[in-house]
């Protein structure tokens, strides 16, 4: 019989023949925490006892949530963290690098490797391949300590494409469109693997947007096979040599197949308070926005800018709603300042935050006000995720959020660009 | 055997319900943090749990973010145990680290308040209010056992690796 992805990954990794169910132990390539789950994490390795990192270099210490430090409580985090990883030898990224999985996308994760982080959203490196997937603090402790984790081999559901998108329509309105379909727990503990011919219409940043949705779905990893894309990709970061090829095997087991002919897709919008709960952008046309906020590891990447400063260009936002755009990473930022899009952005009306996750989880940059209506291009629109239980939070892509910035309510980006 | 008052919820209390980010300031000040446990979905909750009550949920209990400060928090004002339809991924994993039983079983027969019997031993919670039985599955071994020996980091300091 043959093997998914995430049964070839972990065969592999585990020198065992993985199958869905088994309970495996694997080495891991990349472990990573960031500034709000790290300092438990530091908490639980020194409560183990555990003497050093099995392997420092493949050790990242993210400090992207609260950055810079919006207050004393996340500053003295910060400084243990940078302590923790001088003390160790580990790698930090700093405020104002970025958000870790845009980070790891650009300069770590590879095809067959085993990434794990305490952050739900690890599984985004699936993008290149990579089995990906967040954990907890104690988890991550000791992943750092033996540079191991044990993984139970998910069931696989096949997600096969075809066709290609229609204008204005893209990779964020086809996952949303996804979890509407399997719910916010449909496929919790599987595997999604993304499949079919079509799959060379999805760059690796819609990728990356893909796989990143996959948890809001309740899924384990949200995986892509390895191939041109993901060798051009490489390529261009100049990690050329860390490319292999990686391909389900034909006569793998799923345990239940989608097709998706992307053509038929429309631009979706997810409405207050769960990510399952879609509809098209259409049907919710006319709700008035305070807020337009671009940005995260699902929608923060030079592709989002450049689709941002293009659709808005000669046009401002509305006078009633803000909008916000954070570059998912300071390389994001500086090839947007070089191409002008930051230029255009502002000019427009955009306050433009510094890389790193800025609005998306609530305790900085454009926290929401009683009543107030957010449009986002983030993952997650749980009550209360941007700072104030009592708002209301919208999610979208990046071109329905620039069209809604314009409008000062939603609307549907083909009807209004 | 253990007995507890069950503490009701509804379907897709999320991470963000049970600590949101906005109090991430706290952290490092964990019996701070706990008074704040799940009180956008029910106001008050820390200070209304009794040592042994039950958390009662409907299904994807715990979706969203990778926090173990949400375990942690709900184990620390005194929650013996979390019963749900479904509960998410890392929430299940970092209960289980922490030492936090989940029992996954039909909470429809569990009203807000009803009194609960553990016996963790047959894999059963009685509710005293109405006679009803429930049982729940089996962990997986690796699970099992980290729950047993109370928590991850204690299984790892008694075996030193992981033992499957
Ligand atoms: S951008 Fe948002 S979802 Fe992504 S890692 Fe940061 S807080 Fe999490």
């Amino acid at each position: 019989m043959g093997k998914t992805l995430a049964e070839k990954i972990l065969s592999t990794k585990s020198g065992t023949d993985a199958k869905a169910g088994d309970i495996v132990v694997c080495g891991v390539d990349l472990v990573f925490v960031q500034d709000t789950t790290g300092p438990l994490t530091v908490r639980q390795f020194q409560e183990g006892h555990f003497p050093r990192l099995a392997r420092p270099e493949n050790t990242v210490v993210f400090l992207d949530h609260a950055s810079p430090s919006p207050s004393s409580g996340f500053a003295n985090d910060h400084l243990l963290l940078r302590q923790f990883s001088r003390a160790q030898g580990a790698v930090l990224s700093e405020v104002g690098d970025g958000i870790s999985h845009q980070i790891i996308a650009e300069r770590f994760a590879g095809p067959g490797d085993v990434i794990v982080g305490a952050d739900s959203h690890t599984v985004t490196a699936g993008a290149l391949g990579a089995f990906a997937t967040g954990m907890g603090s104690s988890d991550i402790a000791v992943a750092m300590a033996l540079g191991k984790t044990w993984l139970r081999v998910p069931e696989t559901f096949k997600v096969s494409v075809s066709e290609s998108f229609a204008p204005l329509v893209g990779a964020k309105d086809f996952i949303l469109n996804l979890i509407g379909t399997l719910g916010a727990d449909g496929a919790t503990y599987k595997s999604l693997e993304f499949s079919g011919e079509a799959l060379f219409n999805f760059n690796i940043s819609d990728r990356l947007t893909i796989s990143s949705m996959a948890v809001e779905a309740g899924a384990k990893v949200g995986i892509f096979p390895s191939d041109v894309v993901t060798m051009a990709f490489l390529d261009w970061r100049g990690r050329g040599k860390d490319y292999k090829a990686l391909q389900a095997d034909s006569d793998a087991e799923y345990e239940r197949v989608l097709n998706i002919d992307l053509s038929q897709l429309e631009p979706m919008v997810a409405k207050p308070h769960t990510v399952d709960n879609v509809s098209p952008a259409g049907d919710v046309k006319g709700v008035k926005i305070n807020q337009v906020f671009i940005g995260t590891c699902t929608n923060g990447r030079l592709t989002d800018l450049e689709l941002a400063a293009k659709l808005i260009k000669g046009k401002k936002r509305h006078s009633d709603t803000r909008l916000i755009v954070a570059p998912a990473s300071r390389d994001v930022y500086l090839s947007a300042l070089k191409e002008g899009y930051i230029q255009t952005l502002v000019e427009a009306g955009a306050t433009v935050t510094p890389p790193g996750c800025a609005a998306c989880l609530g305790v900085h940059q454009g926290v929401l006000a009683d009543g107030e209506n957010c449009l986002s291009t983030a993952n997650r629109n749980f009550q209360g995720r941007m700072g104030n239980p009592k708002s209301f939070i919208y999610l979208a892509s990046t071109a329905t959020a620039i069209a809604t910035a314009i409008a000062g309510e939603i609307v549907d980006p083909r009807e209004a660009i | 055997m253990t007995k507890g008052r069950a503490l009701k919820f509804g379907d897709s209390i999320s991470t963000d319900h049970i600590i949101p980010g906005r109090f991430a300031h706290l952290r490092s000040n964990l019996p701070e943090l706990a008074k704040h446990t799940l009180e956008d979905a029910r106001p008050g909750f820390a200070s209304q749990v009794n040592p042994g009550d039950f958390i009662v949920a409907g299904t994807n209990f715990g979706l969203g973010s990778s926090r173990e400060h949400a375990p942690l928090v709900i184990k620390m004002c005194g929650i013996q145990a979390v019963l749900a339809k479904s509960v998410a991924r890392i929430f299940f994993r970092n209960a289980i680290n922490l030492g936090l039983p989940i029992l996954i079983c039909d909470t429809d027969k569990i009203n807000d308040g009803d009194e609960l019997i553990l016996d963790l031993a047959s894999s059963s919670v009685k509710n005293k209010a109405n006679g009803v039985t429930l049982t729940f599955g089996k962990l997986p071994g690796v699970m099992l056992k980290i729950l047993e020996e109370g928590g991850l980091l204690n299984y790892i300091k008694n075996h030193g690796d992981f033992e499957l």
